[in-house]
């Protein structure tokens, strides 16, 4: 729970943030970053798991870097579990906050920057808040995404029982370890929490198209 | 003095245009395409013209070569052809969006002159969707003058409007400009409302000036 939801919160300001700022921008080499983004929504979780070994182990080159400045070990922690989470999640929250911004009315903008808005506050009163439900829809999955993280999380920081088993790896070893009642409690927690982010994003959703659509004349 | 000389390459032909506005309406006529609207919008600072000059009294707004005047910077008022009210906020927030807080106290009797003119003061609780589109186009000028602009650009601004509300709405904006003499440039393709509101008429066409 606490690795999904610290994960939500970075990929929230990243996706956001990236979205936005790509979204109004067009050069060379941009489908090329779009893709790459994207890339570990088609990858198997254990390649996704396998490259972040690769770069955040002790001899990958940004391990290395933590460790000599930081001296912070990524690897076996739960750090290193926030970080496949983030990346396993980021997809999901750029691709939602992309499509929000997509269909947002420039018009608006424009306005708002000729009564003598700065692009911050643009940003902060007018694309911000407009964009928000398409921008929630993707928080919510993210979050989802982040909590059932498995394969990348197991590759990187594996299965130390107290330090790094999130919900889904405790579920598969304790499965494997024949544990059936302890399995059922915790599924059953996941099931539920999932189920319960859908129905309030599907209601969510369908007060805000009320909100948008209405006419009251 | 609004005093603009620009050319800008578009699609289909090249835009080349000069002319002034004093404190006066200025009306862009022109069918649609004549590059009416890239005007107000390089006026506006929205879009940047290949080379000229755009001046509004002493400010240069635009100049070849040199960065131009951010938007925010301009001093003016926009109305937008579809209005582009907020639609996430109040009639009320909606047009005290461009008044700078710490002119508040000083500007709102300002805007409670502006709203009576207009007559939607009892509008301010209600949302963009809940109110009409003569109601939506009253609002949209009130927010274009609430922030003092020195400049007043207006994009159509009655064409969604059936005739009766248009020519009240044509009466309003005489009246407006009678109390606060600043340089309006209005572009429409209606002949009848170029005459009515314009002090002076530009024939725009294929991106030229044709007639004065």
């Amino acid at each position: 729970m606490k690795v999904a939801g610290i994960a939500t919160l970075i990929v929230f300001v990243a996706g956001v943030g990236t979205a936005f700022w790509l979204g109004r921008r067009s050069f060379p080499g941009k489908s090329v970053i779009e893709s790459l983004f994207l890339l570990p929504l088609v990858l198997p979780p254990t390649v996704v798991g396998f490259g972040l070994l690769v770069l955040f182990g002790k001899n990958g080159w940004i391990g290395r870097l933590l460790a000599e400045w930081f001296d912070v070990q990524v690897v076996f922690t739960w750090i290193g579990a926030v970080i496949a989470s983030v990346v396993v999640s980021f997809p999901l929250m750029y691709q939602a906050a992309a499509a929000a911004f997509q269909t947002l009315d420039e018009k608006l903008e424009q306005a708002a920057r000729t009564m003598g808005a700065s692009e911050w506050r643009v940003f902060w009163t007018i694309s911000f808040p407009l964009a928000w439900p398409g921008i929630l829809a993707g928080l919510v999955l993210s979050f989802a995404r982040a909590l059932g993280e498995f394969g990348a999380t197991l590759m990187i920081a594996g299965y130390i029982p107290g330090k790094t088993d999130t919900l889904p790896i405790a579920i598969y070893f304790a499965a494997e370890a024949g544990q059936m009642e302890k399995a059922t409690i915790w599924a059953v927690i996941i099931v539920a929490l999932g189920f319960s982010a859908m129905m309030w994003l599907n209601w969510w959703g369908r007060k805000n198209m009320r909100r948008f659509s209405r006419r009251d004349e | 003095m609004l005093a603009v000389t620009i050319q800008k390459k578009l699609p289909y032909f090249q835009l080349d245009v000069d002319f002034t506005v004093q404190k006066e309406i200025v009306v862009l006529f022109g069918p649609s395409g004549a590059g009416k609207t890239t005007i107000l919008n390089s006026v506006a600072g929205l879009i940047q013209p290949d080379s000229g000059t755009i001046r509004l009294n002493d400010t240069i707004f635009f100049e070849t070569g040199q960065k131009p005047l951010p938007t925010r910077k301009r001093k003016l008022g926009y109305l937008f052809q579809d209005y582009a009210l907020f639609p996430h906020m109040t009639v009320e927030k909606n047009i005290l969006y461009g008044v700078k807080k710490e002119r508040e106290a000083v500007s709102s009797a300002f805007v409670v002159q502006l709203l009576t003119v207009l007559g939607i003061r009892h509008l301010l609780p209600k949302y963009p969707h809940q109110i009409s589109g003569g109601e939506k186009q009253r609002v949209a000028l009130a927010r274009a003058l609430a922030g003092k602009p020195e400049l007043l650009l207006l994009d159509e601004p009655l064409s969604a409007l059936d005739a009766k509300t248009r020519q009240q709405c044509q009466d309003e904006l005489l009246e407006l400009h009678r109390l606060w003499q600043i340089p309006v440039l209005l572009v429409t393709h209606d002949e009848k409302e170029a005459e009515k509101l314009g002090n002076r008429i530009l024939t725009i066409n294929q991106g030229k000036i044709v007639d004065k």
